[in-house]
């Protein structure tokens, strides 16, 4: 049953997000650590362990696969959603911080990537976008 | 008539939101395709014209989220709020190849704490560089460009005033939405098409929302990798801003 599959990636975040916040209070912070980040893994595990057996059917695995293609139209809402006005309003000091902070984090990005080797070879380039079907 | 429709959209507002986004991709794949012949992504038109919708619904309504503080278009807040988002990220991990994960592990690390250190640097240096000397303040102007989550926590852990509280708040807001439209732009320069990259990315990046939304433009496959670094680097900086990095701070000024 599709809700299988939904009740599935719902378990998973909840699990992932009381370890994030369990690990955060561990530490000491008022915040979320990697609870998101967990629950992926979480994800990527169980769903592993039922396939290897047979035991994740076609409309249990769509209850996952239409969050997934449901993700860039959710993140164009998030978008809307965003306080694009405040940014623009924030002066030259917040302009300037937020711009220099990306510019040197997409800078480094090839640095830290280094070369390019195997495992850092482009996916196939039949790009699967989600958003035509 | 016209007030009860206005209601009636109101009521239902998730599902107007559904309609609203759909409608938006529609008239974003369109542009793609026929105005400039697929070299720009449509989910990076729709994402733009998305913060566009946000800065008119923002300056309209007052609001500070966007296109959603409009009444009709509430439940914009709700499709793409902090929920939904990450059952969407969660569920773009099935089907991830976990050897990749493993592979680009310890460079995702370093990445994350490289990442945070620079665009707190970087926040630092600006706000030095307009006249800043109190750490507290410097600190958490620095905070802020990390994440626009990392600078309010950091300002009120140390007592910043609310004024540079707020200037926390949009540089964090600024990184996101520029991230938001830089990365597809940069993508190739910057090697950002196979997981290791984009784990890398995530981790030196960051702010949640705009490596969401840039990878989307970017390549949707490559949304579960960087996802995953950079779910940890709002902790991270909360972890490290009002800490090791404002002691640091103060040991200079």
């Amino acid at each position: 049953m599709v809700i299988y599959g939904v009740a599935l990636l719902a378990g998973c975040m909840l699990a992932g997000l009381i370890i994030g916040d369990v690990l955060g209070q561990l530490l000491g912070i008022d915040a979320n650590l990697g609870g998101v980040g967990i629950a992926m893994l979480l994800l990527i595990f169980v769903t592993g362990y039922l396939k290897d057996r047979g035991k994740l059917p076609e409309t249990t695995e769509s209850g996952i696969t239409f969050w997934n293609a449901m993700y860039i139209p959710i993140v164009v809402a998030m978008a809307a959603s965003q306080n694009v006005a405040a940014a623009f309003s924030g002066g030259m000091v917040a302009i300037l911080a937020g711009v220099l902070a990306v510019v040197l984090g997409l800078a480094l990005v090839p640095v830290l990537t280094g070369k390019k080797v195997d495992d850092a070879s482009a996916l196939e380039s039949t790009p699967t976008t989600p958003s035509n079907h | 008539m016209n007030d009860s429709i206005v209601s009636l959209v109101d009521k239902y507002h998730l599902i107007a939101a559904f309609a609203v986004v759909g409608l938006t991709m529609y008239v974003a794949y369109w542009i793609s395709r026929n105005l400039t012949a697929g070299r720009l992504h449509g989910s990076a038109i729709a994402i733009i014209i998305g913060l566009v919708l946000a800065y008119v619904g923002g300056v309209s309504s007052g609001g500070s989220k966007g296109l959603s503080d409009v009444t009709l278009f509430s439940g914009l807040g709700l499709m793409g709020g902090g929920m939904l988002r990450d059952l969407a990220i969660i569920a773009t991990a099935y089907g991830v190849r976990l050897h990749e994960i493993k592979k680009a592990g310890l460079r995702g690390v370093i990445a994350l704490f490289l990442g945070v250190l620079v665009s707190f640097v970087a926040g630092a240096v600006v706000a030095i560089g307009f006249g800043y000397t109190d750490p507290v303040d410097i600190t958490t102007i620095a905070a802020g460009a990390v994440t626009y989550i990392v600078g309010p926590v950091t300002g009120a852990t140390l007592g910043a005033s609310s004024e540079v509280i707020a200037l926390s708040i949009a540089a964090g807001l600024v990184k996101s939405i520029l991230t938001m439209i830089a990365t597809p732009m940069t993508a190739k320069l910057i090697g950002l098409d196979n997981p290791r990259s984009a784990m890398i990315f995530g981790g030196l990046i960051g702010t949640t929302s705009g490596v969401a939304a840039g990878l989307a433009a970017t390549d949707a496959r490559l949304v579960p990798y960087g996802a995953m670094t950079a779910t940890f680097y709002t902790g991270l900086g909360i972890l490290l801003a009002p800490t090791v990095l404002f002691l640091a701070v103060r040991a200079i000024f």
